[in-house]
């Protein structure tokens, strides 16, 4: 099934506490070297055609409107699967 | 969104492979997995003979979750029946539906009724604590909401593992997320419930869920499918492959010592989907369009249209293939099967079809039309057009098997019984240390901070207690109350107890201390109770020292409510809650319902106000054994529980009930666990007021020690506070009534809970100590 | 002729018929807004009250910005209309760009309910009016994702010019930035705000205070407040 993958994820700078919870596990759990987590989103819209770069340019447009908040997030890439 | 379009269709189906009814008359010694489905020879073989051939696979799926032990009650009907005998006609006045339907109705006057249900979502909620526990409360509302009842309330009833076991930090997180999530985002304030952690639930936590909806008496609605020509409509969230076989492999089987064998799918839920299906069902009841609707829990599609029917004494005519699916995989027996949450079956007068259609639509809820009720006592489902149910209803929803399974007085009992803190520690007794105030000051400390009797605001924080703005009183009050009618300031009030150590020791009066305190709770708050529902968690029903805890608690439960006059309206059972051949303690989890006639009047459990007397009601007697003193300063679980009197248990509610209306009481808490010392505490501190209290009256009128007048758990006792103006018309009501009244304190500006010659703290300190124990264990 | 103000009902919203309660209580009518329509039936305020709106998917009050009536309130509050945002309503403003910054998962990652203390730090908007400056106030606050987050400048640029108008005391339940707990918008007509004022309207059913368990009544300043402001325009 072709589709559009949207990746979201917090901004760099903003507190992740999700990520930060994770983190403090992992760290528990004695996996050291990970010095730090984020979680973000993958967000799929699927087609019942072939996506055209008309899709694509639209994807980003909803990706940054819409499915991400520019506030608090970014959208880290938008991908074609075929 | 312009982008998304509608899925291609699906290609042609192929029949070839489907169980037909015509195949399983035409292919009657076809093998078929009855067992690995949960079904005995015997019920199978009984299937065969209701159809007159063998089952299809889709019959064998309907009948095999429908006679689960879960669905069916085939273990416990025999002893739930004393439930509905063992009552008065004056108990059945309130009474608008009893047992038997979804939930009971209980009429609480001013043309409001009310609707009330416990129900048990414990195996899920160990394999998968998040899911279990947020689908056993979507599930319970679901239920009172088909009695055309808005649900007005939650409350929970938890018990865990020992608190310092790895695994217990799991289940507690995943359950108290879980009923957080889907709770609070229905919009029910969550208004009590217990926490008890205890090792014997170390492989089977309980996470039982209580609800409670109000409705006006012309808006009862009952379930059933009675008018043919009537259509048969699924609607709610799509169905998908969530807890295939869940009722009947999760409920029905003990886990293997090393954990669950079998990890089937787990029902995931939707809060979301869960309240937008509340508002859509009361705009369909209320615009009158709806004939019944039933919800969709266990047992799924195969549950509600056998029910549907056979509740209206009608038939259904049924295409599977209609079924909205997530999955377009699915086969019919799956979906028969399938217990995907957030869905709701309704019968619909045709007439009445345009005006569903569009509060459905409003709502955005999907729906499909599957059938149509039919003037015949047949159940025939269709898939593509191919029969393949062809049943009486009556046969899969009500007629399954009933076992009077063996019964055995416990081996270990009479020990168990002797082992009393009198003859325990080698015949020395437990000890006490009833002439060192510093000890005693030690013991109590150790006992409020212990796990059990630490606050449980960590917990309960997590829940929203505020939403509908009618919250009366709430946690950690003794219980929990809700106004119903805006305009009077009628409202109910419910608290549920069970106390499994007791219940261990003996099941029948463990019961009947269970209903004692759930009713003295809600008499505590200012309410009349009124009626009572029960969830019975317990072992293994083929175990028979299990079927006779079962048998002995449900006696002394439908015997203390026929003493005490309310009715039971419902119940649920949860069976074989034990790991490999190690049983929970028995714990009937009982709720009992109460009626105030104006919330302004309700009373608190803590003390507001300095210069007010601390009144004792009742009498204490050395009863420590079960008691929490026993568990927490020794270890120690033996003897007999502490005895019950409901006719004082009475008289004390109704002393309450009239102090309470005439004002002269300005809080009052309930004795039990931890005794008086608890309840002293958790006094003082809910508003923060300081107290100076002695013991020495207590010791001396009741001829006990310090350490029972401190610890021991007597029931018919409360606590009561009262204001130096209302005394002598306080102190008088109560010896008119022949209640025993001994004042044992005065609260002060102090800051500080004295206890004479036991200990003085702050309580500052008090409350860090208290406070502060579930969240060391848990918080991260 | 009294008041109307407006109270907006999202699929999955909670507080819709707490808020129109408090509406009431203060003496105005409520009048129920329903998300897909874009009329707002000439209310003189409106409240966008909590919840879970669309289930919180996606980001909380994301889908609802994008609502009918949602655009029809950016609208009109662009030209005044008082608007109020209670927790999810909250969410929404910030989701519409009504107010900056955004509300994030709470620092504990766990639901918190409890009697919250607020300092008021600003009384000039149409919901604050009947306030003191200053004043300390108890309302109870109940969120998941109540973790106010803004950047550096923005942060900056809100408490510079005054835009905070409330803030946590004694505690930070969320983890907010700077302890805010709710802002105003420039022209002071948009207030957004975690805690819950419809939920200490009536004396019985609201926070705990000295004097009486559950008699706390100070949310219903928001809107004698916006009565007031409206009579006065």
């Amino acid at each position: 099934m072709p589709k559009i993958i949207v990746e979201v994820m917090p901004k760099e700078v903003l507190l992740d506490p999700q990520g930060k919870a994770v983190a403090n596990s992992l760290h528990r759990k004695g996996h050291n070297d990970i010095t730090a987590v984020r979680i973000g989103k993958r967000i799929e819209l699927h087609f019942d055609r072939a996506v055209t770069d008309a899709d694509i340019a639209s994807a980003k447009q909803i990706g940054e409107n819409f499915l991400s908040n520019a506030v608090i997030e970014d959208v880290v890439s938008v991908t074609v699967e075929n | 969104m312009g982008l998304f379009k509608k899925k291609p269709a699906a290609p042609a189906v192929d029949l070839t492979h489907l169980d037909t009814t015509a195949k399983a008359a035409a292919e009657p010694n076809k093998e078929q997995p009855y067992v690995a489905l949960g079904l005995k020879t015997e019920e199978y073989e009984s299937i065969k003979s209701i159809l007159g051939r063998r089952p299809s696979s889709s019959e064998l799926a309907m009948y095999s979750v429908m006679w689960s032990e879960h669905c069916s009650y085939k273990s416990s009907k025999i002893y739930l029946r004393q439930f509905g005998e063992k009552v008065t006609p004056e108990m059945k006045k309130h009474l608008m539906v009893g047992m038997g339907e979804n939930a009971g109705v209980v009429d609480i006057g001013e043309g409001w009724a009310v609707t009330f249900k416990v129900e048990s979502h414990n195996h899920p909620s160990y394999i998968e604590p998040f899911q279990g526990a947020a689908t056993g409360v979507g599930g319970i509302v679901r239920d009172i909401l088909t009695m055309g009842a808005r649900p007005i309330a939650v409350m929970d009833q938890l018990r865990f593992g020992a608190p310092t076991d790895p695994d217990t930090a799991r289940v507690v997180h995943g359950v108290v997320d879980g009923i957080s999530f889907y709770g609070n985002c229905l919009g029910l304030p969550n208004i009590g419930g217990e926490t008890v952690f205890n090792k014997v639930y170390q492989g089977n936590p309980l996470v039982n869920a209580l609800s409670v909806g109000a409705l006006k008496h012309g808006d009862l609605k009952l379930a059933k499918a009675s008018n043919p020509g009537d259509q048969v409509i699924l609607f709610g969230a799509r169905t998908g492959a969530d807890g295939i076989g869940g009722v009947s492999v999760l409920a029905s089987e003990t886990f293997d010592a090393d954990g669950p064998s079998r990890r089937p799918a787990v029902q995931v839920g939707d809060p979301f989907a869960e309240k937008v299906l509340i508002e859509c069902c009361l705009e369909l009841y209320a615009a009158n369009v709806v004939a019944g609707i039933q919800d969709l829990g266990g047992a799924g599609i195969s549950c509600a249209t056998s029910e549907l029917a056979s509740n209206g004494g009608a038939g259904m005519r049924v295409e599977l293939s209609k079924v909205l699916k997530r999955d377009e995989s699915l086969t019919p027996e799956e979906i028969l099967m399938s217990e995907s949450q957030e869905r709701m079956m309704a019968i619909v007068p045709k007439k009445d079809l345009k005006a569903f259609k569009a509060i459905v639509d409003k709502w955005e809820v999907e729906y499909s039309v599957l059938g149509e009720v039919i003037n015949e006592d047949r159940l025939y489902i269709t898939w593509h057009g191919e029969e393949i149910v062809n049943v009486p209803p009556r046969t899969v929803a009500h007629d399954g098997p009933v076992y009077e399974r063996p019964v055995a007085y416990p081996a270990y009992q009479d020990h168990l019984n002797y082992m009393s803190v009198h003859v325990a520690a080698d015949g020395q007794g437990l000890h006490r240390h009833n002439d060192n105030g510093s000890e005693l000051a030690a013991q109590m400390w150790q006992i409020v901070t212990s796990p059990n009797q630490a606050s449980k605001a960590y917990i309960t924080d997590q829940y929203d207690h505020y939403v509908g703005g009618n919250t009366a009183l709430a946690m950690p009050d003794d219980s929990g109350m809700v106004r119903v009618s805006e305009e009077s300031g009628l409202g109910i009030s419910i608290a549920t107890d069970a106390n499994g150590r007791f219940c261990q020791l003996d099941p029948y009066e463990g019961a009947k201390l269970a209903l004692a305190e759930a009713y003295r709770n809600v008499a505590a708050g200012g309410a009349k109770p009124l009626a009572v529902t029960n969830c019975l968690n317990f072992g293994s029903p083929e175990n028979p020292e299990v079927m006779w805890q079962f048998k002995q608690a449900t006696a002394g439960l439908a015997d203390g409510c026929l003493e005490l006059g309310i009715p039971v309206t419902g119940g649920n059972v949860s069976f074989y809650n034990q790991t490999g051949d190690v049983a929970i303690h028995p714990t009937p989890v009982v709720g009992v319902l109460g009626v105030i006639d104006d919330v302004a009047r309700r009373i608190p459990s803590g003390w507001q106000d300095e210069g007010h007397n601390i009144y004792l009601l009742g009498t204490t007697s050395d009863e420590l054994d079960g008691s929490v003193w026993c568990e927490v300063i020794h270890g120690h679980l033996g003897g007999r529980p502490p005895k019950v009197d409901l006719a004082f248990e009475k008289q004390l509610a109704e002393a309450i009930a009239a102090a309470s209306e005439q004002g002269l009481i300005a809080s009052a808490h309930d004795l039990s666990e931890g005794g008086l010392a608890q309840a002293v505490v958790e006094s003082s501190l809910r508003f923060g007021v300081g107290a100076r209290i002695w013991i020495s009256e207590i010791c001396e009128r009741d001829e006990v020690d310090r350490t029972s007048a401190l610890f021991s758990e007597s029931t018919g006792r409360i606590l009561v506070s009262v204001g130096r103006e209302d005394d002598v018309k306080f102190v008088g009501l109560c010896e008119a009534r022949g209640i025993p009244v001994l004042r044992i304190g005065v609260t002060d500006s102090s800051a500080h809970l004295e206890i004479q010659d036991v200990a003085t703290w702050p309580l500052a300190d008090l409350r860090n100590g208290w406070s502060a124990t579930l969240p060391e264990l848990f918080a991260n | 002729m009294t008041m109307k103000i407006g109270v907006v009902t999202f699929p999955g919203t909670l507080d819709d018929r707490d808020a129109q309660r408090a509406v009431r209580l203060a003496g105005a009518t409520a009048v129920p807004l329903w998300h897909a329509d874009s009329d707002l039936k000439k209310v003189d305020a409106v409240v966008l009250p909590g919840g879970f709106s669309y289930g919180d998917y996606l980001r909380c009050g994301a889908i609802a910005a994008q609502a009918p009536i949602t655009q029809e309130i950016i609208k009109q509050a662009g030209q005044g209309l008082p608007v109020l945002g209670i927790c999810n309503g909250f969410q929404v403003l910030v989701e519409s760009h009504l107010l900056p910054g955004g509300l994030i998962r709470n620092e504990n990652q766990h639901f918190i309910c409890r009697d919250q203390k607020l300092r008021v730090e600003n009384i000039d908007t149409p919901w604050t009016n009947e306030f003191e400056l200053n004043q300390e106030i108890t309302i109870p606050l109940k969120n998941g994702e109540g973790g106010y987050i803004a950047t550096d400048e923005t942060l900056k640029r809100l408490e510079g010019e005054g835009l905070v108008a409330f803030r946590y005391l004694e505690m930070n339940p969320n983890g907010s930035m700077n302890a805010i707990a709710g802002l105003r918008n420039e022209r002071g007509n948009v207030v957004g705000l975690m805690p819950h004022p419809e939920h200490a309207v009536e004396a019985g059913f609201g926070p705990d205070t000295a004097a009486a368990m559950r008699s706390g009544v100070d949310g219903l300043k928001f809107f004698t407040s916006v009565l007031k402001a409206v009579v006065n325009a």
